[in-house]
């Protein structure tokens, strides 16, 4: 087998990656593996994700839109992190929302926190994350015509809400 | 405590040889990216705000107790800096933009945090052995009480939001080193290699020719931190140490039933060299430390494990030049490596 990068050398690293469920199967030679920073002696790993991310971001090019948004918050322009691989400020992750969901899908496999909330404010969150898995489940019930489930689960929705604005 | 016994100092509370597992693991290290809302992300942080940053981060420090400081690496020498990096209290985006950077330090190294790295907080705590779920725990005692007076950057579905989108999410890694002397020599480390990225686990280490890793010490980290709870990337670091762990013990009681005169003779000579050597490079100092840690494993030679992991940090270029005083060159660098392996071990071995 010859290496997928150069086309040239033999394969001699083969490497499978599985990020929940997506197989990604790699065959290098040395010299294109080196190159590609997936064998370094303890390299920075923001340095190593962000070259496999910047892979990422040029695959996303396709189907991004033409014109070049920015935050709002911050002034980033997201060509900015198409070259760099990081976002300019917490807000970038609402303002380019949508340009960012396939990536983080395809890096981590899903798009959902389900880790630590903050303390102090964790109440709250606690809240949103019910009413947004209630709205999730609702739509499937919907779609699937489970009438008296999703009747079930839009009273419970509606409570959850009216919960929120006390 | 001061800055100054930390830099003198090539202990940490890693180095100290204990802990589970620790014929095999070195350290295991838990690191959470944090961030304050309403500020950009460090890399296009101007001065002023930085400077808020900064102080702010300083105040809720102040919070965390005894045996707590809080240096600015502002007016630090590039040596110092180069030390702070080879002991991974500080990262090197830090060396390079010290301007705003700062590291809040318990006095035994075993929990920090770093300030305006890639993300405006790293807490980090790191420990001997196989102590994953201890240091992930440490390292949220820590981001819980920094909470009680910084509000994080944190949206309900994405989590703790970072400057990469790699590290989104819970913001946490994972890694355990390990010291693989064993699978090394048995050339079993190949399946290693294919098995753990299946899991979704990142290996790290160099690969030279074939298969050998320079020192035979591999870290072992999570990838994802979107989707998975802080226990359950522990949980799967953890179950695949114990495995690797396993395997590497298994490797030893196979060379030493049947290779053992071979063992024996390239431990010794490891010694030997170290001991007596008058030019050293990194790279050979790392594959002969490796040998005596083997060794020292093994049950095969009786250096104790805390000098072998003092000697890995004394021997990086920052420490030397700190140790005699001044910048050394790569030439220098030899001559003072050996001169310092050979003192510790006459000294503390004979």
């Amino acid at each position: 087998m010859t290496c997928q990068e150069c086309g040239l050398r033999p394969a001699t690293v083969h490497l499978t990656k599985v990020v929940n469920g997506h197989v990604e199967q790699l065959h290098l030679c040395g010299a294109c593996a080196q190159q590609k920073g997936e064998f370094q002696l303890f390299p920075d790993p923001a340095s190593l994700l962000q070259n496999l991310l910047a892979n990422f971001v040029g695959e996303d090019q396709a189907t991004a839109p033409k014109t070049d948004v920015h935050c709002a918050s911050c002034g980033f322009r997201f060509s900015e992190f198409r070259e760099t691989g990081r976002l300019g400020c917490p807000a970038c992750y609402n303002q380019f929302r949508a340009e960012l969901e396939p990536m983080l899908r395809r890096l981590h496999g899903t798009t959902e926190h389900r880790g630590k909330l903050p303390r102090r404010r964790g109440e709250a969150f606690e809240r949103s994350r019910r009413i947004q898995q209630l709205r999730e489940r609702l739509q499937q019930a919907v779609q699937s015509e489970e009438y008296e489930k999703a009747a079930e689960l839009r009273d419970a929705l509606k409570a959850a809400e009216a919960g929120g604005s006390q | 405590m001061n800055l100054e016994s930390h830099l003198s100092s090539p202990r940490s509370s890693w180095t100290s040889g204990g802990g589970e597992m620790s014929d095999v693991v070195v350290s295991s290290r838990a690191r959470l990216a944090r961030n304050l809302d309403g500020y950009p992300f460090p890399e296009h942080l101007q001065a002023e705000p930085g400077e808020q940053v900064l102080q702010r981060v300083q105040g809720a420090v102040s919070g965390l107790g005894r045996g707590w400081q809080f240096y600015r690496l502002q007016g630090l020498s590039p040596i110092d800096r180069q030390v702070l990096l080879e002991k991974h209290l500080i990262s090197p985006q830090q060396a390079q933009m010290p301007d705003r950077a700062a590291l809040a330090l318990r006095d035994d190294e075993a929990l920090s945090v770093m300030v305006n790295e890639e993300d405006h907080l790293r807490v980090q705590a790191i420990l001997p052995g196989l102590a994953v779920s201890e240091a992930l725990n440490m390292a949220l005692g820590v981001d819980d009480r920094l909470e009680q007076n910084l509000d994080f950057a944190f949206a309900p579905d994405r989590g703790y939001l970072t400057a990469c989108p790699t590290n989104v999410g819970t913001g946490l890694r994972l890694s355990v080193m390990l010291h693989l002397g064993g699978l090394a020599r048995t050339q079993r480390i190949q399946q290693l290699l294919h098995v753990l990225p299946k899991l979704g686990l990142a290996v790290r280490g160099l690969y030279g020719e074939g298969t050998e890793a320079i020192g035979n010490l591999f870290q072992i980290s999570n990838q994802i931190t979107l989707g998975q709870t802080e226990e359950e990337v522990a949980g799967g670091i953890e179950r695949a140490a114990l495995e690797v762990i396993e395997q590497e013990r298994q490797a030893r009681r196979l060379l030493a039933e049947n290779a053992l005169p071979e063992v024996q003779d390239r431990v010794h000579r490891a010694y030997g060299i170290l001991r007596h050597a008058r030019l050293l490079g990194a790279e050979e100092a790392m594959h002969l430390l490796s040998d005596l840690r083997l060794g020292t494993a093994m049950g095969l030679l009786q250096v104790p494990l805390p000098l072998v992991n003092e000697l890995l940090v004394l021997a990086l270029p920052g420490f030397l030049s700190r140790t005699v005083g001044q910048e050394l060159q790569p030439a220098e660098q030899r001559t003072a490596r050996a001169n310092l392996i050979r003192d510790r071990l006459q000294k503390e071995v004979g």
